[in-house]
């Protein structure tokens, strides 16, 4: 089977020609401008544009009017260029219009570092902009998913008419591992509601204003709808041994990967502990691990940012198993070594909560 | 019988649905400027015949439901960020008439960065920028183009330059880049200049039709409601105030000289609508897939146990081609059939830096491409062998280029190579060829890949003749180096 071997950051945009995708606005940042370089190599071979913005503010507003044109269109940044495009996505959002963004994240707040963190997590999951929407977020852990998760990212952005995001950091970005090329093209559908200047479309209006508060209201509700069928049916998640799990670790992305590696020593070892990895992290696979709280004695977190995505494994637990969460910030990804002897500790500390909480449910029944 | 040789353009709605309240009347104050240029936009669209191949992107401020009323392709964008919608229309739709509608504070305050840069990249688009000195919607507060002494609400003592700098001249401005084809500040004050400004906007028009890049045209437009005047006065203030500071006429015009750009044709010529398969994509990206050796043969009989699946961590400064010594290993390895993975140091572009990376090569599916405990460090100077050595696991392997590193390793518990890397390459005519030494003797040692695969490799990842050469020549010489220890 024919294999290249590429950086994560261009598998992304191989993905995205072949997802017919023929656009590319953005602004240089580490380490996201492997996306911008490859867009500027292959984009014109294609037939497609590659435009080098003055910000990120023009380039998600170009991306804007390329979408509203009816045009497959992306746009790539890091942690800061992210900022910086939240009121662009907000406005996708509210405008209704499909586009796909690649945040590969670095370390911050402010300037930070280069190196990789997962702390665009509330940002991008919970919406960094203004206004009730929503974005999907599909966060990859290899390189070939970098290229197959952004196909898939174009066409959920047409099914659903929204902005799609690709979740990932500095790490996958960077490293180059085989992909398998694709052996099908995404053929963007038909999109009668776009504004190409013709007789067909003359009549169409892109916008996000609703003066009106009962008809702001509506156009709420009905974005509402579709984030609702979105969390029915585009939940993704990898499941690792977890069937027997006591333990059951839960990380994305580059985590996901030092976790998997960590899980099998501990198996190794005797330790029942199993891997979950959500790979959309909005819709976040919420009833999954809600399920799996009835035989996992207890779960771990690990994540690259302070505390972010072990929120909404909390929400989705709902106090029914302890949720421990193990972090390393600042742009340090931890080691399997490191994990493992988190599991190990984690595993330990179970138990003696398990008695404790027997205890307490003793005597209250006193 | 009589001819009615005067009435309401066909671009304009002949009944505004869209509009919330009275659909015959627009949302616009008596004696607002908007109502003329929407006018002499839509009868220009009229006479070119460019009706339904017309965009127009409103602006936040009053224009911004300039969709109520133009019978067009609509497009509303983001306070400022017009003419970088208006850029990805165009360049998406070469054959739409992309109009950009901006008021001040839109296009010259919070827009600034976006006008400057579409202007000079000369987008062939159109912008109609309304100066009327004020943020109208708002209720009145100072815009970029406010007078000095002027009042608004947030000047209520009048504009102070030496407080909030002095007015923008946006037309000067932007007329002083190569990039924009035709410039030019109109007024709304009185017949004559309605005309003129009507002239300018058909022109502006033109010039994006032809295809002959970026048109703007400035118009000094009446606000009665912001300036708390009646509309006579707003003109008389046009007049006398205004354009003391906004002089009128044509800033730049090189549409008769300038060739056409972004044509429609141009990009009809590209491969898109022809391509029909990934095989074709990639042809045309020139990706060229490898086709891998299998079943994978890290068999026992070829490779001693202890060299099998490596975890290999290389290290060394910056220049010393570290990254390249891993992506070959790693590209040779898929050749293979294995599982690889390479995941570099990344830093910033600064020289002298050190330099790592982490290479796996597997008969399995790699968990963490992250190499924490290296079966092999190969270690090209001393910082990185000082760093690195504490980290390989018992039974492991040090290879290291003794050229460079004059103290040995400290650990007992695992196999050293030292490998005069540097020395040889020098002597084969370019240190820089060190790592292949080092990669040449790391081969010839564990028989982890076989030299033949890892030269094929080198000859698709370089295309340089002569250091081809030198990389083949140095990591034969490596070979040689282990089987005559």
């Amino acid at each position: 089977m024919a294999r290249v071997l590429m950086k994560g950051n261009e598998a992304a945009i191989i993905g995205a020609i072949l997802a017919g995708c023929r656009s590319f606005y953005g602004y240089p940042i580490t380490p996201a401008s492997e996306l911008a370089e490859a867009a500027a190599r292959y984009f014109p071979l294609v037939g497609g544009t590659f435009l080098q913005a003055e910000s990120e503010v023009a380039a998600i507003n170009m991306v804007y009017g390329a979408a509203a044109a009816g045009e497959r269109t992306m746009t790539a940044s890091s942690g800061p260029g992210l900022s910086l495009m939240q009121e662009g996505i907000s406005y996708l959002a509210g405008a209704e219009l499909p586009a796909v963004i690649v945040d590969v994240m670095r370390g911050g707040p402010g300037l930070g570092n280069i190196a990789p963190e997962q702390s665009d997590y509330h940002q991008i999951v919970k919406g960094g902009g203004h206004g009730n929407y929503r974005t999907i977020v599909l966060a990859p852990n290899s390189v070939q998913e970098m290229c197959d998760l952004t196909m898939l990212a174009f066409e959920l952005a047409d099914r659903y008419r929204n902005p799609v995001i690709v979740l990932t950091d500095g790490f996958i970005g960077q490293m180059m591992e085989p992909v398998e090329l694709p052996r099908t093209l995404a053929r963007p559908s038909e999109k009668p509601w776009a504004v190409t200047g013709t007789a067909e479309t003359r009549p169409n209006l892109i916008t996000s204003i609703y003066l009106n508060p009962e008809e702001l209201e509506a156009h709420i509700r009905r974005l509402e709808a579709k984030y609702a069928h979105a969390a029915r049916h585009v939940v993704m998640y990898e499941k690792h041994r977890t069937e027997d799990a006591e333990l059951i670790a839960i990380g994305y992305g580059i985590v996901s990967r030092v976790l998997k590696a960590a899980v099998e020593q501990a198996r190794a070892e005797g330790l029942k502990v199993g891997l979950f990895r959500p790979i959309t992290l909005w819709p976040f696979p919420s009833r999954e691990i809600s399920v799996m709280a009835d035989w996992a004695r207890c779960f771990l977190v690990v994540e690259l940012s302070h505390g972010q995505l072990v929120e909404d494994v909390r929400l989705a637990v709902h106090g029914e198993r302890p949720v421990k969460l193990y972090t390393r910030v600042g742009g340090i990804v931890p080691t399997a070594e490191e994990l493992l002897e988190q599991i190990r500790k984690v595993s330990e500390e179970n138990d003696v909560r398990a008695s404790l909480r027997e205890t307490e449910e003793y005597l209250w029944g006193v | 019988m009589y001819v009615r040789a005067y009435g309401k353009p066909k671009s304009i709605y002949g009944v505004f649905e869209r509009k919330p309240g009275d659909p015959r009347t627009t949302h616009y104050c008596p004696g607002c400027g908007h109502g003329n240029v929407h006018k002499y936009i839509a009868e220009a669209i009229d006479d070119f015949g460019i009706q339904d191949r017309t965009i127009l992107i409103s602006p936040v401020g009053c224009a911004v439901f300039a969709y109520y009323y133009f019978d067009v392709g609509n497009v509303q964008a983001a306070h400022g960020r017009a003419p970088a919608v208006a850029t990805a229309i165009k360049r998406a739709r070469p054959d739409s008439i992309v109009i950009s509608y901006q008021g001040d504070g839109d296009l010259a305050a919070i827009g600034g960065n976006e006008i400057l840069h579409a202007a000079n990249r000369g987008e062939n688009i159109t912008v109609f920028f309304i100066n009327n000195a004020i943020y109208g919607m708002t209720g009145g507060q100072m815009a970029p183009t406010t007078l000095p002494g002027q009042i608004t609400t947030t000047t209520p003592m009048g504009r102070a330059p030496e407080r909030e700098g002095f007015p923008l001249r946006v037309s000067e401005l932007l007329a002083s880049l190569e990039g924009p084809t035709y410039i030019e500040r109109v007024a709304l004050f009185d017949n004559k200049s309605r005309m003129r400004a009507r002239k300018a906007i058909r022109k502006a028009i033109q010039v994006q039709l032809e295809g002959r890049g970026f048109s703007l045209v400035e118009i000094l437009s009446p606000c009665p409601t912001g300036w708390g005047m009646t509309p006579a006065q707003a003109c008389e203030w046009i007049q006398k105030e205004m354009l003391r500071y906004f002089p009128l006429g044509v800033f730049k015009d090189v549409s008769a000289t300038r060739p056409p750009v972004h044509t429609a044709a141009s990009r009809e010529a590209m491969p898109l609508p022809s391509v029909a398969s990934p095989e074709d994509i990639f042809a045309l990206l020139g990706l060229e897939g490898v086709e891998s050796v299998s079943p994978p043969l890290m068999r026992e009989t070829e490779i001693p146990a202890r060299y099998r699946n490596p975890r290999i961590k290389v290290a060394g400064f910056g220049g010393q081609g570290v990254l390249f010594l891993g992506r070959l290993l790693a590209e040779a390895g898929m050749r293979q059939g294995y599982h690889v993975s390479w995941l570099p140091s990344y830093g910033p572009e600064m020289r002298g830096g050190t330099a790592h990376c982490h290479v796996t090569i597997s008969t399995e599916p790699i968990a963490s491409p992250l190499v924490s405990r290296p079966s092999v460090l190969i270690a090209m100077n001393q910082p990185s062998l000082e760093r690195f050595e504490p980290e390989v696991i018992p039974g492991g392997l040090i290879l290291y280029d003794s050229s460079l590193i004059s103290t040995r390793p400290r650990r007992t518990d695992v196999e050293t190579l030292p490998v005069p890397a540097t020395q040889i390459a020098d002597q084969l005519g370019g240190a820089k060829a060190a790592n292949m030494v080092a990669l040449g003797a790391y081969l010839g040692l564990t028989k982890v890949l076989p030299a033949e695969s890892v030269i094929v490799t080198l000859e698709r990842m370089v295309e340089n003749r002569s250091l081809l050469e030198l990389n083949v020549k140095s990591l034969q010489a490596g070979l040689d180096y282990v089987s005559a220890r």
